[in-house]
């Protein structure tokens, strides 16, 4: 069946306006967030109502078409571009509706579309919290964070998407639908599917709807920021508050060469000589805050912070953070390309990481600046460059080769948050085994027989 | 220029300027278009990606791409949340410049640029012929709003509800005027623009009057051609010079401190586009329009910068007002707190913050004609915050603004009314 005689029969299931075919409009659904290739559609289609999806899929599959779901489009690793040039794009921005915020039973259920912010605002104007912050959660989909388990700055704390997954439903590649989990906090009906469509990156089914987590908002909070002039003081002490029995819910991390560019931009007088800086938020009760304040404040003293700043008020707290929230601009607006990693380690392992950073930042002559949430040793590595500049970027490659390596050897991971998708793929049998990739693709195989889901991402099914 | 190379070739000078998107998509929440039509080629990210396209002969149908560049406010809120910075708006309107170069401009609009808006008795007398015309064609629609719509007119404006033309425009009413600086030292020119002169006539009479009672000198010659910005926008730069040169010849041959204007998107026009495309003129043009840079003003930003007018305390029972920000004021010019410190200046108001007041009302000029329903669906986003605040009256500092929210509002039988901030200040001075 040719690509517009399809098109023709998807008009009549979600109304012509709803495929988009035009040159124009395919090319705009050809990348997402990742430094890589475009690869533009054949087709792009957007329902608008969930039960659509199953319908889609189901006449997709029949046509042998790839599918590539897409929330935003703002993953790092490529999981929304698509796989071929004959693949299809599922747009689910269209299914937004937040269904319901049950406060006495503490959860949310939400259609796949709907951004991460707008559930959190929903849940917060009925005094409740949903904790995952991913840095793009003004954009991003619900539906999304699952299939990427994203992750953010509460992490430490909170925890991430996973953590507040109590239930999906979703469509398989047939189209038949599944349902997992429930509106309790407690259901061992049948296998957990709802825990394997977490991070599936699109490759298992297409998620329709979710039952999230909701948690009282804590009640009160104090951020502070603490100054080393070594490296090592600073990752000592994120383990020695840890140790010390208090979980800040964030705790991020600035190296030298982030410091300074936000300062150059910013000019909100941080300090410049500064090996690190940690940022520090606690909440909780007002009493547990004070008391957790204190702790901290004494570890970080006794672990050779050089100074450390309690913000006073609201305002104050505001400007400590504007150098965390200046960290992405600044790096970015340095030069034309910003390739953002996430490699990950244990946290006691982040000096040995640091350290690793900087002799390949050295070794290939590229600028590094690192940030990122040390409470959980997911550090963002940002390398700055030109992808227009060939030779540089061949640079870049191999940095990044290296900096999965050294990750690994510190018993890291090649991801903390973004994703295998494509721009991963190739490195997962190092982390794990050449087993796990022949499992991941028997059970695709098994569920997906024509490997039409998001068929290149994590393991390629083509290969 | 009827060749696609030759066009691709034009954009790749945009090369520089748009490596630097991340694709990141910050710019999807806060652009109004997008949040209306949840399409990736009508936020900056996608647009920007089909440019590219275009410059590497992978986008081959100029024509789209003109039509994804329209489909846009230009109200810079992606540019103003853009991690890396990137200058979209330059971009956006660099492009527009060279793509409807290239696939031609309507001879509608090659005649409104280049002959109606550049020549300002041409444009007076046909608005002086159509304005009581027009009571024949308009019925009024809102009483509350002074609102009209004209039935037969629906195919150029569809159902819109808009003020009447007022019989004697700003020029006819005041006319030239070239007065002494008083008590404050100061002279300004004063740029009514093409709405405060032929449309929001008391609004330009209120600037007016606020100016002399603060002892201010004002430079205004009979009328000014347009400022530009439909021509700019729309890529037409011979339009555009056509309308800059007597501007700045009239300017010329005035003496002032600080060049004012009540419309935000007039003053954006004049601080950063004209020192832009004068130097297309002359040498001689594009310097002095550099040297009027610093001297462009918002009359709001005027009052508390310049002047310092202080603010009374707010009396009991004052009338609830709240604000809307015009793109330009906030997001090209920055020009936040000013606005909302003159609505608070006589104690005669009370200032509430509305919800989103920072998003754009959907107005954009010429794209409310072409994308109506776009337009109509984001302002309608607008009067709901409105109507939340729970205010008496809605104040800006754009007359652009105001003609599409006073639309909204009246569409809807509100009776929430539509004033200028300067109304507001003026109107008090009475008391």
């Amino acid at each position: 069946m040719s690509i517009e005689a399809l098109a023709k029969d998807i008009a009549k299931i979600i109304g012509k306006e709803n495929v988009l075919t035009s040159d124009a409009d395919r090319q705009s659904y050809s990348y997402d967030s990742a430094v890589l290739e475009p690869i533009i559609p054949a087709m792009v289609v957007r329902p608008t109502e969930v039960e659509q999806l199953g319908l889609l899929t189901k006449r997709f599959y029949e046509a042998g078409v790839p599918m590539t779901v897409r929330g935003a489009g703002t993953n790092l690793s490529g999981g929304t571009i698509p796989d071929s040039t004959d693949s299809v794009v599922i747009l689910t921005n269209s299914l937004n509706k937040v269904l319901e915020i049950n406060e006495e039973d503490l959860y949310a259920v939400v259609e796949t579309g709907v951004v991460t912010s707008v559930l959190a605002a929903a849940a917060a104007k009925k005094n409740l919290f949903y904790p995952p912050d991913p840095g793009s959660q003004s954009i991003s989909t619900i539906g999304g964070n699952i299939a990427e388990n994203a992750g953010g700055l509460r992490g430490l704390k909170y925890g991430v998407t996973k953590d507040y997954v109590m239930g999906i439903e979703f469509f398989d590649a047939e189209g038949e639908f599944i349902k997992s989990g429930s509106r309790t906090v407690k259901c061992v009906t049948g296998y957990n599917l709802a825990g394997l469509m977490v991070q599936s990156e699109g490759t298992l089914g297409v998620i329709s709807k979710a039952i999230l987590k909701l948690v009282p908002p804590p009640k009160a909070s104090k951020a502070m920021m603490a100054v080393f002039d070594d490296l090592i003081k600073a990752s000592e002490a994120v383990a020695a508050i840890i140790a010390a029995h208090v979980v800040p819910c964030t705790m991020e991390f600035l190296d030298n060469t982030t410091i300074v560019m936000v300062d150059d931009y910013t000019k909100i007088g941080l300090p410049r000589d500064a090996a690190a800086i940690l940022l520090i938020e606690l909440d909780g009760h007002k009493a547990q805050v004070e008391d957790e304040a204190n702790t901290t404040i004494e570890v970080l003293k006794k672990c050779g912070a050089t100074n450390v700043v309690l913000a006073k008020d609201p305002a104050e707290k505001l400007k400590l953070w504007e150098a965390r929230r200046m960290a992405l601009p600044v790096l970015a607006r340095a030069k034309p390309t910003t390739v953002l990693e996430d490699a990950t380690v244990p946290r006691s392992r982040i000096p040995d990481m640091m350290r690793g950073i900087d002799s390949i930042s050295k070794k290939y002559n590229l600028t590094i600046g690192t940030f990122g949430h040390a409470g959980d040793g997911n550090l963002h590595p940002t390398i700055l460059c030109d992808k227009r500049d060939k030779a540089e970027f061949h640079k870049v490659e191999e940095a990044i080769d290296e900096l999965f390596d050294i990750a690994l050897k510190l018993d890291g991971t090649l991801s903390g948050e973004h994703g295998i998708g494509t721009a991963k793929a190739k490195w997962m049998e190092k982390e794990t085994s050449k087993g796990t990739i022949l499992f991941s693709k028997k059970l695709r195989k098994a569920l997906d027989p024509k490997s039409l889901l998001n068929p290149t991402k994590q393991v390629n099914m083509y290969e | 220029m009827s060749d696609l190379k030759e066009l691709a070739k034009k954009l790749e000078s945009l090369d520089d300027k748009i490596i630097s998107c991340m694709k990141c998509g910050l710019c999807q929440p806060v652009c109004p278009i997008f949040n209306s039509t949840m399409q990736e080629a009508d936020v900056a990210r996608g647009k920007l990606a089909l440019i590219d396209n275009l410059s590497k002969h992978i986008l081959t149908d100029a024509n789209a791409l003109a039509e994804k560049l329209e489909r846009c406010l230009l109200c810079g809120s992606c540019q103003a949340s853009c991690p890396p910075g990137v200058k979209i708006i330059d971009i956006f309107i660099e492009a527009r410049e060279v793509v409807f170069g290239y696939v031609g401009l309507s001879i509608i609009k090659k005649f409104i640029f280049r002959q109606m808006l550049a020549k300002t008795w041409f444009f007076n007398t046909a608005m002086r012929i159509g304005a009581p015309l027009s009571r024949i064609v308009f019925w009024k629609t809102n009483k509350d709003h002074g609102t009209y719509s004209a039935p037969l007119l629906s195919p150029i404006i569809g159902k819109r509800h808009v003020r009447p033309l007022p019989l004697t425009p700003l020029h006819v009413a005041v006319g030239e005027m070239d007065t002494e600086a008083g008590s404050s030292g100061i002279k300004v020119a004063f740029f009514a623009g093409c709405v405060g002169d032929k449309m929001y006539v008391d609004m330009s009479k209120a600037c007016l009057k606020v100016l002399d009672h603060h002892g201010v000198g004002v430079y205004m010659p009979k009328t000014f051609p347009c400022c530009g910005l439909p021509a700019i926008v729309s890529g037409d730069v011979d339009g555009v010079l056509k309308q800059l040169k007597p501007s700045l010849d009239l300017l010329m041959k005035g003496e002032f401190d600080y060049l004012i204007t009540p419309c935000g998107s007039c003053t954006a026009t004049l601080k950063e586009f004209w020192p832009k495309y004068a130097p297309r003129l002359s040498k001689e043009y594009g310097e002095y329009a550099e040297g009027l840079e610093h001297k462009v003003m918002d009359i709001n930003a005027f009052l508390i910068n310049v002047l310092k007018v202080e603010s009374k305390p707010t009396k009991p029972n004052a009338v609830k007002v709240t604000y809307h920000d015009s793109c330009h004021l906030r997001k090209s010019l920055g020009v936040i707190s000013e606005p909302r410190q003159v609505i608070g200046l006589s104690g005669e108001y009370e200032f509430i913050e509305m919800a989103n007041a920072e998003k754009c009302c959907g107005s954009g000029g010429s794209f409310s004609l072409a994308y109506h329903d776009i337009s109509v669906d984001i302002g309608m986003r607008k009067r709901l915050d409105v109507a939340e605040s729970g205010a008496d009256i809605v104040a800006m500092g754009c007359p652009a603004c105001m003609i599409q929210i006073e639309d909204i509002l009246s569409q809807k039988g509100d009776k929430v009314r539509v004033k200028h901030t300067i109304e507001l200040y003026a109107e008090s001075l009475d008391k």
